[in-house]
């Protein structure tokens, strides 16, 4: 035991003696951050003291760590791009970073990350900026607990929040992203996991995902976007225990599908979106156990899916529960709960004796005619749902629950 | 109006009244299931109940009315004291048998719009039914006017407007089916209650025109001024018509 603490010890003095920490502040002898990076060499260390900072362009092309006291103030003057990390194993943590540039032509970002590995950007705030953390070519980095704040207006004159562009091994953890374009953005990213970070208030989706294999994303909440939550053109993406509410609008879902494959969607929450899931395209997509409260439609799943298993999920409080396209189903409905399940139980075992349709023969009338909604819950239009309920002429045949569950599962 | 509350089958309406609506909201897990129920309440049984009871009971009381025309009293007062009788009481007892069970489970903006739109629904009915006794001597005949106007408000209209839907399906109808519904009250009474309550579906895209219009201050006004016209001009013409008529 000696023996070790002595050798962390020569460690530790080792360690110290080759890296040196530079401190910067108004009262300290290195004055600017951009001075204290000419100065440091790999592996050093700069405290930056709280105050305010107007650097330009800040370029880090050697391995330090950038760390700021109390959340100094990094002001990019509404003209630059604030933080540019071009070596690996970087870290920023603790700054406050506001006033990015805004262009059409650069992709201006509070900080961007340039083809390197093992950065690390930890607890810092941005605010307007245009891209919020912006990583092109990363690889295993970890973007984790900073807060992202943007305020503007038009979708042309906002950046992501988060945004990823080629890249494998990335870990999004525990950011809190409002106001952008898209909170969080994805593309040509594989292998990577989303996991604990809040996005609302986003102009666009709250977390938009193309071509991106092999991801996670886990126990995110994504509330009141422009258009919810897109997922396209990817396979292998796991979405597991993540919120999914309050998205409004005639093209906002609370998660969209588009040709997704081999996916799983398992203990999500829908809550009071207009629609709660809209797939097109997707096959082969195992959901489970999620919960579907208070959507419009819980769930649109159109003609052209095939072979999405739809097991023990619960689905409350929709006006309707699923909403297709067309007469063709080549999904699996089993074992959900439906509250506006009819049937009854005779042998007690908890599973529905008849199958329940959950496509509405109105849900079909609203999807060829959207002015129909307007007589919605009338007598006649209770009339015609329950005539077709007993013979389905109009609603898709196949699509029904074969044993849906008589009560709650979780 | 003592007379008509104390009559059986108003206590017997606010009875069944109170105990489906209380079951509605107890048998369900769920309140908004509760809520449907009710809403199908609202939308058919109250209105049946004021017309056919309005109906019959004017009826009944003609002679009684003879009687009082021959008094030093107005026709006017008459008529209109009668009418505020029957709609007083009528909306008495939805308060009390609809009313108490939906403050009692849901004290928010949906129920609060339910309570508005059942004591509503029954005055504008008591008047139609008033204005369908006016215009027919005959008994018999003024209570099968009353059982077809209120067929023809609760379904035809519907049927007839889906149908006009579906034939006119290439033409954007979002703003005529507004005007539409202005000519019947239960459509009224269940697009304000609809948007308080599937407020998630009406957020597409032509749900969205119509919360625009029916969801802000200047739309719910004009719906409860609409409303407020289907008692008046009924009640205005049955007014005229009972001034001049020959009893």
């Amino acid at each position: 035991m000696k023996r070790i603490t002595s050798i962390s010890f020569l460690l530790f003095f080792i360690y110290t003696s080759e890296a040196k920490t530079l401190l910067v502040g108004k009262q300290q002898a290195v004055k600017s951050v951009q001075q204290a990076i000419a100065i440091a060499v790999n592996g050093d260390t700069v405290l930056v003291e709280a105050g305010n900072y107007h650097e330009k362009n800040l370029v880090i092309n050697k391995t330090i760590f950038l760390i700021g006291l109390n959340h100094p103030v990094l002001d990019g003057d509404h003209q630059y791009e604030i933080i540019s990390i071009k070596a690996n194993a970087v870290i920023v943590d603790g700054f406050k970073i506001i006033h990015s540039g805004v262009s059409s032509i650069e992709d201006f970002a509070g900080i961007k990350i340039y083809n390197c590995r093992d950065v690390v950007i930890r607890n810092n705030i941005l605010e307007d900026t245009f891209f919020g953390i912006y990583t092109q070519h990363g690889l295993n980095c970890t973007i984790e607990k900073n807060t992202l704040i943007a305020y503007s207006k038009q979708e042309q004159q906002s950046g992501n929040g988060i945004h990823c562009w080629k890249g494998d091994s990335m870990r999004i953890i525990a950011n809190s992203i409002s106001g952008h374009r898209d909170g969080i953005y994805f593309e040509f990213v594989t292998n990577s996991v989303i996991w604990r970070n809040t996005s609302f208030g986003n102009m666009r989706y709250g977390l938009h995902f193309m071509f991106s294999n092999n991801d996670a994303y886990i126990t995110n909440i994504f509330k009141s976007n422009g258009a919810g939550v897109a997922v396209m053109f990817s396979n292998n993406v796991k979405m597991f225990h993540n919120y999914f509410e309050e998205n409004w609008g005639d093209g906002s879902y609370g998660l969209l599908l588009k040709e997704i494959s081999d996916s799983y969607i398992e203990n999500n929450q829908f809550g009071k979106n207009t629609t709660g899931i809209l797939m097109e395209g997707a096959s082969r997509i195992q959901m489970e156990k999620n919960s579907f409260l208070n959507n419009g439609w819980a769930m649109k799943i159109q003609a052209s899916c095939m072979d999405v298993t739809v097991r023990k999920n619960i689905f409350i409080a929709n006006t309707f529960d699923v909403g297709t396209n067309g007469s063709l189903v080549l999904n699996n409905f089993n074992g959900n709960y439906w509250d506006k399940y009819e049937g009854y139980d005779l042998n007690k075992n908890k599973i529905g004796d008849i199958p329940y349709r959950p496509v509405s023969l109105y849900s079909m009338i609203v999807e060829k005619n959207p002015p129909a909604m307007l007589l919605f819950r009338s007598f006649i239009t209770a009339l015609m749902d329950k005539t077709e309920k007993i013979l389905p002429g109009i609603t898709p045949e196949n699509l029904k629950d074969e044993h849906p569950m008589m009560k709650k599962l979780f | 109006m003592t007379d008509i509350l104390r009559n059986r089958i108003i206590l017997l309406y606010t009875v069944v009244l109170f105990i489906a609506s209380f079951s509605m909201f107890s048998l369900e897990d769920n309140t908004s299931k509760g809520l449907l129920s009710l809403l199908n309440i609202i939308l058919i049984i109250v209105p049946l109940v004021s017309i056919i009871f309005s109906t019959i009971y004017t009826y009944n009381s003609s002679e009684f009315i003879e009687l009082l025309v021959s008094q030093p009293l107005k026709r006017k007062t008459i008529w209109l004291s009668s009418f505020s009788g029957l709609a007083a009481s009528l909306s008495l007892a939805f308060f009390i048998g609809a009313g108490i069970p939906i403050m009692v489970y849901q004290w928010n903006s949906i129920g609060f719009m339910m309570i508005a739109m059942g004591i509503l629904l029954s005055i504008i009915f008591v008047a139609i039914a008033m204005l369908a006794v006016v215009k027919t001597r005959d008994k018999a005949k003024g209570i099968g006017v009353a059982i077809l106007l209120w067929l023809y408000f609760s379904l035809l209209f519907d049927g007839l407007v889906l149908f006009l839907l579906f034939q006119f399906a290439d033409y954007p109808l979002e703003k005529p089916m507004i005007g539409a519904t202005a000519f019947n009250p239960v459509d009224l009474g269940r697009i304000m209650i609809l948007l308080q309550m599937d407020v998630s579906a009406m957020m597409g895209y032509t749900g969205a025109i119509f919360k625009d219009f029916f969801g802000t201050y200047t739309g719910v006004i004009f719906s409860f001024g609409v409303m407020l016209l289907w008692v008046l001009v009924p009640l205005w013409f049955s007014t005229r018509k009972f001034n001049r008529k020959d009893l």
